[in-house]
């Protein structure tokens, strides 16, 4: 009896969070609905949707699977330019917003899905910080890629350009009459319908919550955790180590491909240079200071450390510094030795002052 | 369920080899010929011919550094072996990969505890019960009908196969805060969960006292009485090793210098001379 | 003449990053770190050199000992306040940290300096005519490989002749072994990072005769791609980081010049990528397989 209040234990965990995350954005729609929210505030609301799922994801790879990807901002690119993508080209066809951005979700994910298959395949057969390596050069070359495309959308379909040396423009697509340029190469996408809402942030944020707190708490996620863990003692208990790494991969590009994709419509014009590695280690950063594994710290961690450089803007010039400084303090007093005894040593003293006064 | 075998007779099958009686007209679970690695130029293991019948408890011995790891690391394909054949029941076993290796029916421990230790107890066995009972990754996002039932079905499997050690009480702490012994334990529980029909045991009384190393040898037996499988161990407990196995091999650089039952191997003077050195002539 | 050119180009750009790759390189030998940080090192050498020398008028290579000077203290300050209280902590830990000292040096350097570029004057002027003036190399890149050239041989003598350079190896080997031979870890950790930084200010100067425009983010591109330029040749080989840095330039350099300008990077980080699949441990790097 007592294994099963265990695993229910960890059932409650996750339901914890479905709920945390539910009251939440009720709160936040209420307060909206009341007017309580500014511009800037509500203009927040989609991002912090994105990064939480981009955290969430990468999660799965650096916490669960134990891989240190730097390239995550990549497949979050490809979710963005592939759903822009498709829900421009289908505007005149499905005039519901809430039906394209959906569908421009899935194509992000599918796309970002299938980007992180290849990437996966030389990617995963490397170790420890050749890994992250690879990632970051992976993100980087998306990014660059991405930079080189234009497209264009008209009656006759969809028009793809890869303008490598740079001496190609979006006339070279040879539109027809009405139709529209979706990407123009380093510019990026310009003119998009601003359909991303909060709502659709919030459904993708439980969906992402399903799909990995489900997927750790089942046979699969065992085994990957077994990698992480222990490889070659995995391998010997009869784990297919590259389908497990894969599964694991592909799902986390995925779902910052849907991420992206959100991101993307939320903006009218977005270029390839904002999926950079500064992007990949922002959301690393959410994901190692909310605790690796730790789902509901990578959400509270991105939400937090997501609105701290907005809540500092009073400070404008100091707030990045401000930032880097909480940073590497935070770091230093969760994981240093020295610190964590400097700690004990005042905390209980202030108990006592607190008793004595 | 559980059949008692008694310690029996052994015969020679053909004459290099020996396993137990009862398993003659059986295949043999496990049969190397002339099995070999190289690490550069140094031979690691060279020449290695063994035969162990379908519910034989054999033992690897032979002083520190004889290769009596790497012979566990052949077997299951950690290594691929430079020369010779493995055949595991009668299947050769060229070219698979360690996983494929387990799922054939070869399951190990590790000289060096090899755990999930951020994985409970149980979630451990149940990493062990991957491909016993399977469904897909969607089935388990779904949470479809399947999962549930499957999962039932291995919290039930690993509660029973923790009983063997009377482990199940630990079955929520995490592996990497058990004790010692009882993670040695955990190891062969979790090798015993991929159903296996040979455990390879590296050095399983290792770090044990007297009183556990006998209740281990207790249990060694019944394992193998229970699930009716074979079990090769490497172990330095010569008690543990003279007392419950029935054929034994002697490797030394890399060889087998003798193989034989306990008391063959205890009379053999090469053994003697490998294990304490050679006598001063005059 | 053209290839040649670009193969010019190619090594001296090589050689910039051949410098920063054996900062990384030992540093990471020694500490087992990704410090992140190393890129924002070489631009705050480029601003010190550059302030030193505009500002205060000293000559370009009083200013350059002054930037090597200035790094060398930063180097060994930051390796003791931030890396050091997290030497057994687990290695991302270390990494966030180091991405944390990037952000710190990147916005101090902004708040001080500025965002807007300064012109950086090279540290030596003219250029060399070769084949009556069809291919011309400029001194600053001849410069640059007889710099590179003179770092590497001098590292590679200092870690496998002095005591202290045996230490530091001894130190990337087995840290508790070394300790219990007499080794002063710490110390030998943070020579390492004073020798790093050092080079970073010469790289940064160097890099930023290349490249005047100097800004509080010069330093970050350069550095990934030097880290890349270490991982490709071996981390932990001073050789390999030489090798590494040389062919990444020139690989660079010629991708620049016959395939595409925008796909620069891209093409860099492909053959970084093949190499790796082919060689697990890089060019001259050792692979060690995990004992079972």
């Amino acid at each position: 009896m007592k294994n099963l209040s265990s695993s229910s234990k960890k059932a409650r965990a996750d339901y914890f969070t479905y709920a945390g995350v539910t009251i939440a954005f009720i709160v936040i729609t209420l307060l909206r609905n009341a007017g309580s929210l500014n511009r800037s505030q509500q203009g927040l609301l989609v991002p912090i949707c994105c990064y939480i799922v981009m955290a969430v994801s990468l999660n799965l790879t650096v916490g669960i699977l134990g891989e240190l990807s730097l390239g995550h901002a990549g497949f979050m690119s490809v979710g963005a330019f592939s759903g822009i993508t498709a829900a421009m080209s289908l505007a005149n066809i499905i005039p519901s917003t809430a039906l394209r951005l959906a569908i421009a979700m899935v194509v992000g994910a599918v796309c970002a899905a299938i980007v992180g298959f290849l990437v996966g395949i030389p990617v995963l057969r490397l170790r420890g910080d050749y890994l992250a390596i690879v990632t970051l050069a992976f993100g980087e070359i998306l990014k660059e890629l991405i930079t080189c495309l234009i497209v264009g959308y008209d009656s006759n379909g969809l028009h793809v350009i890869f303008n490598v040396n740079g001496s190609k423009t979006a006339s070279d697509l040879n539109l027809l009459e009405g139709g529209r340029i979706i990407i123009k190469g380093a510019q990026g996408a310009t003119g998009t319908q601003t359909i991303a809402s909060f709502t659709a942030g919030f459904i993708l944020i439980m969906i992402t919550l399903l799909i990995v707190q489900n997927l750790v708490r089942s046979r699969t996620g065992r085994a990957i955790m077994a990698i992480r863990d222990n490889r070659i003692a995995a391998e010997s208990v009869g784990i297919n180590i590259t389908k497990y790494k894969m599964i694991a991969f592909v799902t986390s590009a995925a779902l910052a491909g849907a991420a992206g994709a959100l991101f993307g419509l939320n903006y009218s014009n977005l270029t390839a240079a904002k999926f950079d590695f500064n992007t990949s280690i922002l959301v690393l950063v959410f994901v190692v200071l909310g605790g690796l594994g730790n789902i509901w710290g990578s959400i509270i961690a991105t939400v937090v450390l997501y609105i701290l450089p907005e809540a500092l803007r009073g400070f404008a010039t100091y707030r990045m510094l401000i930032y880097a400084i909480v940073l590497i303090l935070v770091m230093l007093t969760t994981n240093s030795p020295q610190m964590k005894l400097l700690l004990q040593k005042l905390l209980p003293k202030r108990k006592e002052e607190e008793i004595n006064g | 369920m559980a059949k008692k075998f008694e310690k029996g007779k052994m015969v020679p099958v053909p004459s290099t080899a020996i396993i137990p009686e009862r398993d003659i007209d059986k295949t043999p679970i496990l049969e190397c010929r002339h099995l070999g690695i190289d690490f550069g130029g140094l031979r690691a293991v060279d020449d290695f011919n063994l035969i162990i019948g379908r519910t034989e408890i054999a033992g690897l011995i032979g002083p520190n550094g004889a290769g009596k790891t790497t012979v566990f690391n052949l077997l299951t394909k950690v290594y691929q072996p430079t020369r010779g054949t493995i055949l595991l029941d009668g299947f050769d076993t060229a070219g698979k990969s360690t996983e494929q290796i387990n799922q054939m029916g070869i399951a190990r421990t590790f000289q060096n505890i090899r755990l999930f230790n951020n994985l409970t107890v149980e979630e451990n066995v149940k990493v062990g019960l991957h491909n016993q009972e399977p469904y897909s990754a969607l089935t388990g996002v779904l949470r479809l009908p399947k999962y549930w039932r499957q999962e039932k079905a291995s919290h039930e499997r690993a509660l029973e196969l923790l009983s063997i050690f009377n482990m199940q009480d630990l079955a929520n702490t995490p592996a990497g805060s058990l004790p010692y012994g009882a993670q040695r334990r955990l190891e062969i529980v979790r090798a015993l969960a991929t159903n296996p029909s040979l455990l390879l045991l590296d050095e399983p009384a290792a770090g044990m006292n007297p009183s556990e190393t006998a209740e281990l040898m207790e249990n060694i037996v019944k394992i193998r009485d229970t699930f009716q499988i074979a079990i090769m161990l490497i172990e330095h407990d010569m008690r543990l090793v003279m007392g419950i196995c029935e054929g034994i091999c002697v490797l030394n650089f890399g060889r087998v210098i003798a193989k034989g039952t306990a008391e063959e191997i205890q009379a053999n003077p090469t053994v003697i001379e490998a294990y304490l050195g050679k006598k001063k002539e005059g | 003449m053209e290839f040649l050119a670009y193969l010019v180009s190619g090594i001296s750009l090589g050689s910039v990053y051949a410098i920063i790759a054996l900062g990384y390189t030992m540093v990471y030998g020694i500490a087992k770190m990704l410090n992140f940080a190393h890129g924002d090192v070489i631009m705050i050498g480029g601003y010190i050199s550059y302030i030193a020398a505009v500002n205060l008028g000293l000559p370009t290579l009083v200013a350059v000992v002054c930037a090597m000077a200035v790094c060398t203290v930063l180097g060994v300050v930051i390796e003791g306040l931030a890396y050091r209280p997290l030497r057994s902590a687990p290695s991302l830990a270390v990494l966030i940290t180091a991405i944390g000292v990037s952000y710190f040096l990147q916005n101090s350097a902004l708040l001080i300096w500025g965002a807007n570029p300064k012109s950086y004057t090279p540290v030596v002027e003219g250029t060399l005519k070769l084949f009556g003036g069809q291919l011309s190399i400029s001194n600053v890149s001849i410069l640059t490989v007889a710099a590179c050239i003179v770092i590497m041989i001098g590292l590679t003598l200092f870690t496998s002749k002095t005591k202290m350079g045996k230490a530091m190896r001894a130190c990337s080997e087995d840290k508790g072994a070394a300790q219990l031979m007499g080794i002063n870890v710490n110390r030998t950790i943070s020579l390492t990072f004073a020798i790093g930084s050092a080079l970073a200010a010469i790289a940064g100067a160097l890099l930023c005769s290349f490249s005047p425009a100097l800004m509080p983010t010069t330093g970050s591109m350069p550095g990934i791609k030097a880290f890349t330029a270490a991982v490709f040749g071996g981390i932990g080989s001073i050789p390999g980081a030489f090798l590494g840095g040389i062919l990444l330039g020139i690989i660079e350099s010629l991708a620049r010049g016959y395939i595409s300008t925008q796909l620069s990077n891209s093409i860099v980080f492909a053959v970084l990528i093949i190499i790796l699949l082919v060689r697990p441990a890089g060019l001259l790097g050792k692979y060690v397989p995990e004992k079972v």
